[in-house]
């Protein structure tokens, strides 16, 4: 939900003080207002001004009133809300309009506040129709209705059918167009072939004391096969039967056999520590990562 | 109680939502509009004298069973329910504006507000307080709205008739003919 549906206040009656975003005192103004339901526009701060002044709405002094208002929504940030903009400009035009000289007992005078207090007035009518709801809404808030799940949809009882041509035809294309129903991709499971990898793996290492993982996994392997190749792998590197070097972090994968290597011979078999090895070659040492990952 | 209002007892248990008299009287072939208000009204004394946590409540245009409000407090905090949350002056506003003219396009709600009503619209449309009701013949068939029974619910409302009257209304109160403001001396 917006922001703006929710009053974010919990007192209603503590609406007036406005929360405008701003960086810090001494940052330039925020390029963007937010509006916390404080004025919910720039008729609701008209009348707040005019109600704070104890102005008669249908005597309204425009240019006192309309100082006031730029005043206003400097201060609270609002002066680069259009709406609240547009106001302003409309206040500044009336100012303007009343300024102009009027010929001494032209009957024919139209007030050109006359609109303004129109929409102030209409406003109002909204205003205290809230006040109504707001009091009612508080009423059946502070009450709690069972959740119960909601009832399935009612189908409308069949009745004798009415319909036009262009309402059967419309309902035919409906449904040729169900029935041809969606594409949907078949996902099919593929299964991981770690005995595989493993005894290709072992095949590879019974031949060579230390093969490299781009040995084990073939350019452009499906993500499936390099599953298999990194679970057997580390399967292998459980049993004992290799140890796994990686020279640096993302660094190209070594995997030493530990039955072959001329060091393990000198060594404890079941030693997993590793013998030491000159670290591959630097300048493959990132080629496999994309594999491996 | 008779069996009638321990039917409907049940029913108004079993609805989370507001049940029309109609729908309850449907319940029993037997039952008559007369004998449903009778058993509701029924009811609704078992629930104030009988000393219960809730009561039976007539709103949208049907009854439901609320708890009483005094008890809320307790239940908030316990997390057992929350109330929903207040909507914003300018959403009420709108509906307000909704309640009173519909069915009335966006473009009116706007030149009355003076500001754009078109996000609060949406957010009131999925919260199901407002609908569209069709559309102007206007320039651009603008889509009309109008409230719905959960707005009903939603201000403890019966039927619309319940908000004032707009003739009723203060600003209404002052007479038509100082409306048009007095010439500045």
């Amino acid at each position: 939900m917006p922001p703006e549906l929710i009053d974010v206040s919990d007192d209603p009656r503590q609406r007036r003080e406005p929360v405008v975003a701003r960086a810090g005192d001494d940052a330039p103004p925020a390029s963007f207002v937010v509006e916390l339901a404080h004025f919910s526009g720039p008729l609701d701060l008209l009348l707040t001004l005019l109600r704070e002044e104890q102005i008669d709405i249908y005597d309204i002094p425009i240019a006192r009133i309309a100082e006031q208002f730029l005043v206003r929504i400097r201060t609270l940030r609002l002066d680069e809300a259009a709406e609240y903009l547009e106001m302003a400009a409309r206040l500044l035009r009336i100012k303007a309009q009343m300024l102009l000289p009027r010929h001494e007992g032209a009957e024919a005078w139209d007030d050109p506040r006359a609109e303004l207090v129109r929409r102030l007035l209409e406003y109002q009518q909204v205003r205290e129709v809230v006040d109504v709801l707001e009091r009612r809404a508080e009423s059946r808030r502070n009450r709690f209705a069972r959740t119960a799940p909601a009832a399935p949809e009612r189908l409308a009882p069949a009745g004798p059918l009415s319909a036009a041509m262009a309402d059967l035809l419309a309902a035919v294309d409906r449904l040729l167009r169900a029935s041809r129903g969606p594409d949907i991709h078949a996902v099919i499971p593929r299964a991981l072939d770690v005995a595989g990898a493993l005894a290709a793996a072992r095949a590879l290492l019974a031949s060579r004391a230390r093969i490299r993982w781009r040995d084990l996994v073939r350019a452009g392997a499906e993500p499936w096969e390099i599953l298999s190749v990194l679970l057997a792998v580390l399967e292998l590197a459980r049993l004992g039967e290799c140890v796994l070097r990686q020279s640096l972090p993302f660094g190209a994968l070594e995997i030493v056999g530990l039955e072959a290597g001329p060091e393990t011979l000198a060594g404890n078999s079941d030693s997993v520590g590793a013998p030491a090895l000159p670290p591959l070659d630097p300048a493959t040492a990132y080629d496999t990562a994309g594999a491996a990952a | 109680m008779t069996p009638l209002a321990q039917l409907l007892e049940a029913a108004l248990f079993a609805s989370g939502m507001p049940v029309s008299a109609e729908a309850l009287a449907a319940l029993d072939p037997d039952a008559t509009p007369e004998s449903v208000e009778a058993a509701l009204i029924e009811l609704r004394a078992q629930y104030d004298d009988g000393g219960h946590g809730i009561e039976i409540v007539e709103a949208a245009g049907g009854w439901q069973i609320l708890t009483r409000p005094e008890y809320t407090a307790a239940i908030e905090r316990a997390q057992i329910a929350s109330r929903p949350h207040r909507l914003s002056a300018a959403a009420l506003e709108t509906l307000a504006l909704i309640a009173y003219r519909q069915p009335i396009t966006r473009a009116d709600i706007e030149e009355i507000r003076g500001v754009s009503a078109g996000s609060i619209l949406k957010s009131l449309l999925e919260r199901g307080l407002v609908d569209v009701m069709g559309k102007a013949d206007a320039l651009g068939r603008p889509l009309l709205y109008g409230t719905t029974p959960a707005f009903l619910e939603h201000f403890a409302l019966r039927h619309l008739g319940e908000l004032p009257r707009a003739d009723e209304l203060a600003v209404a109160l002052r007479p038509a003919v100082e409306a048009a403001p007095a010439p500045a001396s």
